[in-house]
């Protein structure tokens, strides 16, 4: 799973998505792989303007990256182009789990696929009553 | 021919053996692109952007997404496709999702999305605990927020009958969207259906970005437009929750918000009655 994946998603259950703890989802256990792809000026400064920045800040922080700027620059020159093409396309997640910060529930990475099934329960469910009592104490 | 729909879920249907059977027969693979080619070629994207493709299954339509120059993230429900996908090592990131449980993204997400023969699926429900117009509702609603204004999504789709495609035409339409309704080769066994959908095009009345400028002059379009201009009515009531009282205005717009529309932020001034001069 790529970085600039993981700057988009929420967790699957509805309730969590206003939550403010609940983006953007930590990883844990992650292993990392590099590939290389040929660099996209034009796709980079497309989703800039959409990349939730602080949460990338948190994300690369966690994965080890650590030499991006504080604030998200305006324009992207040929530096930060590469630097971001480096992190978002060409960083794979490949074996891990993702975590909610709000209810807890993990979803697992492997080779490189995410597993967002829900359990029919939590997939419907449109009172949140489980997820209060901590849904991780149930998928412990 | 059979309706696979009609046998097993689709998670359970596209096992190991189908899901090779699939991706590695020459007919399917050239319908799939065509269709593909098709559906890109309705968006329209002028730049290089980022698609969500919903059921990208094996990455047949993934192909024709990467060799335009797209980066895409797909949701399959198969995790024997997915397997099937990885193998291929096609260029997307790949969920394994059920799209009838919502789409896990953050409101304005992507510039467009597309789908290949997949959404008839929703049509049916499983278990008991779920209905095909509850999938289709919650995956409508999902995609909605998930694209960005002026978004475009162009979704085929193989409706078993008129039922199925006013089933999924409408809860397009109720879930926000402007709808359209394309079908290549009508009234031939080889003809294809197509929804296309815009976000947020409703302000700008003939915008460039309105569905029904999409499919302007191609033959066959048949356009659906029922996007509600402000309903009137709806519940009268009393008490705190009343139409056009704060509490009204502020879960309106808290609504609004989780949708990923734009609204206004919320000050003292929220609600209240603007009062004559003197």
């Amino acid at each position: 799973m790529k970085i600039l994946t993981t700057n988009f998603l929420t967790c699957a259950l509805r309730a969590c998505k206003s939550h403010p703890n609940s983006f953007p989802l930590r990883f844990r256990d992650a292993e990392l792989q590099q590939d290389s792809s040929p660099f996209n000026a034009a796709f980079i400064s497309n989703i800039l303007p959409r990349i939730d920045w602080s949460a990338l800040l948190t994300t690369a922080a966690e994965l080890g990256f650590t030499n991006l700027p504080v604030e998200k620059p305006a324009v992207v020159d040929e530096k930060v182009g590469m630097e971001l093409h480096r992190i978002l396309i060409e960083t794979h997640v490949v074996e891990g789990k993702l975590v909610c910060g709000n209810c807890g529930h993990q979803y697992a990475i492997h080779q490189g696929t995410a597993n967002f099934l829900l359990p029919g329960h939590l997939g419907i469910s449109p009172t949140p009553f489980v997820w209060r009592t901590g849904v991780a104490d149930i998928y412990a | 021919m059979s309706r696979p729909e009609d046998t097993l879920p689709p998670d359970l249907f596209y096992n190991d053996h189908e899901s090779q059977k699939y991706t590695t027969s020459s007919r399917i693979q050239t319908i799939q692109t065509a269709m593909t080619q098709r559906a890109l070629s309705l968006l329209a994207l002028p730049y290089p952007s980022l698609v969500l493709d919903i059921g990208c299954g094996s990455g047949l339509s993934g192909e024709s997404l990467t060799a335009s120059d797209h980066t895409w993230i797909g949701m399959d429900i198969s995790a024997s496709m997915l397997a099937v996908a990885l193998d291929r090592e096609t260029s997307g990131d790949m969920f394994l999702a059920d799209i009838g449980q919502g789409v896990p993204f953050r409101p304005g997400t992507f510039d467009a999305a597309i789908s290949i023969s997949a959404i008839q699926w929703l049509c049916n429900a499983d278990s008991s605990d779920v209905s095909a117009t509850g999938r289709l509702s919650r995956f409508f609603e999902g995609l909605y927020a998930a694209l960005k204004r002026g978004g475009k999504a162009v979704l085929q789709f193989y409706p078993k009958n008129e039922v199925q495609r006013g089933m999924i035409t409408s809860a397009a339409i109720r879930a926000g969207f402007g709808a359209g309704l394309l079908e290549d080769d009508p009234g031939t066994k080889n003809v294809k259906v197509y929804l296309v959908l815009t976000v947020g095009a409703g302000a700008e009345k003939g915008g460039a970005s309105d569905v029904t400028n999409v499919v302007r002059g191609m033959e066959g379009v048949d356009v659906i437009d029922e996007r509600r201009k402000g309903r009137g009515g709806g519940r009268g009531g009393d008490g705190e929750g009343r139409k056009g009282s704060k509490d009204w205005i502020l879960r309106k717009k808290e609504q609004g918000k989780n949708r990923g529309k734009v609204v206004k932020a919320d000050s003292k001034y929220t609600g209240r009655k603007r009062r004559p001069a003197f």
